[in-house]
């Protein structure tokens, strides 16, 4: 049998989850977050493939942080629609995290899969600077994992990717099967 | 990097659980990329070691403390200030030798451990908070004290609290000399 079960129960399960939020200092964050991004660099040959580490990371945290936020927000609800989904993301999810909510959420013009979510000055780029060379880096990509992630599990999956433009840009583009079942759900 | 004087006030704080799941998912990906646990180990106390060495002009700056006069001093430093300053809590000092230089602080809560349930046991030797003990050696290392940081106990790893033990490799009157 695995050896987990036969231990004793962890205090953390047991404990409730509708605690208050506290928070932490900026700088312990933007330390520890300077020391991933390093640590990815020296394990990768291009911008594109720190970019990707960076996401796989912020895929991790995202998972982890839907449900705990979920229950505390939104309990005995869950969000079914896309434009639903993309508000909570934008309000309550951006706050949880980062403090505050994201800028903007704009839709694409030509293509109804595509959203942005917009912010002048992302928390995670607080102390970042990049060099010339690697100017197309944009270290929100960890943002952008972590986007996915949380769209993914909550029943939309996605392709985010995080772009330079008015600041920064998350681009999100929802599979087809996504828009077809919202469209389904309007018609009703 | 031109900012309006009044945004760095507002956003000085971040949510505990971005800190505390980033800090999560680092360890998951180093332990995915080495096999062994001293390996995962050492590579956190490196990275503590340099965020440590860039935390302390953090902390000596927005601190404004004086100059500490022996190492109980600091030691109360580190526990009563730097530690709720950056996580919140205050761990409880004790002095564990007679020439004063071996302290542990101990923990009763942790935030970093606080979505662990409990270690996987084929990473039974992983200390999953050595980031601390980095950082706390590096800033004791930029103001001119070595030590020796480690974990005595881990309640990750059935033991009853976390202890984190800092031994001062100085004795203690050379201090005063440097006067």
């Amino acid at each position: 049998m695995d050896a987990r079960f036969t231990r004793g129960k962890s205090p953390v399960l047991e404990r409730a989850l509708g605690r208050p939020r506290s928070e932490l200092s900026l700088a312990a964050f933007a330390l520890l977050f300077s020391e991933l991004v390093q640590y990815c660099q020296r394990r990768v040959a291009s911008v594109a493939e720190l970019q990707a580490r960076l996401a796989q990371l912020g895929h991790h945290v995202g998972l982890r942080a839907l449900d705990a936020l979920v229950a505390r927000e939104r309990p005995g609800r869950r969000e079914t629609k896309v434009l639903g989904v993309l508000l909570f993301v934008k309000g309550p999810l951006w706050r949880a995290l980062f403090g505050r909510e994201a800028d903007k959420l704009e839709q694409a013009n030509d293509d109804e899969r595509t959203f942005y979510v917009i912010e002048r000055e992302p928390v995670v780029n607080t102390f970042v600077s990049v060099p010339r060379e690697n100017s197309s880096l944009n270290c929100a990509a960890f943002a952008a994992g972590l986007l996915e992630a949380v769209l993914g599990a909550a029943g939309f999956p996605a392709r985010v990717s995080a772009h330079w433009h008015k600041g920064t840009t998350l681009m999100i583009k929802f599979d087809e099967a996504v828009i077809a079942r919202d469209k389904s759900l309007e018609g009703r | 990097m031109s900012r309006s004087p009044g945004r760095k006030q507002e956003n000085h704080k971040i949510s505990r659980e971005l800190f505390v799941l980033t800090y999560g998912a680092l360890v998951a990906q180093l332990c995915k990329e080495y096999e062994k646990d001293e390996d995962v180990n050492a590579c956190l106390d490196r990275m503590g070691y340099s965020i440590g060495i860039r935390l302390i002009d953090d902390f000596l700056a927005r601190s404004a403390v004086k100059k500490c006069r022996s190492y109980s001093e600091t030691v109360d430093m580190i526990a009563q200030v730097a530690f709720k300053m950056y996580l919140g809590v205050t761990p409880s000092v004790s002095c564990n030798s007679v020439t004063g230089n071996e302290f542990s602080l101990i923990l009763d809560k942790n935030p970093l451990v606080d979505f662990v349930e409990e270690l996987p046991a084929e990473r039974a030797s992983l200390c999953y908070c050595n980031l601390l003990c980095g950082v706390i050696r590096g800033a004791l290392e930029m103001v001119h004290l070595a030590a020796e940081v480690s974990f005595l106990q881990d309640r990750l790893k059935g033991d009853a609290v976390t202890e984190i033990g800092i031994t001062f490799l100085r004795k203690p009157e050379d201090r005063r000399h440097r006067r």
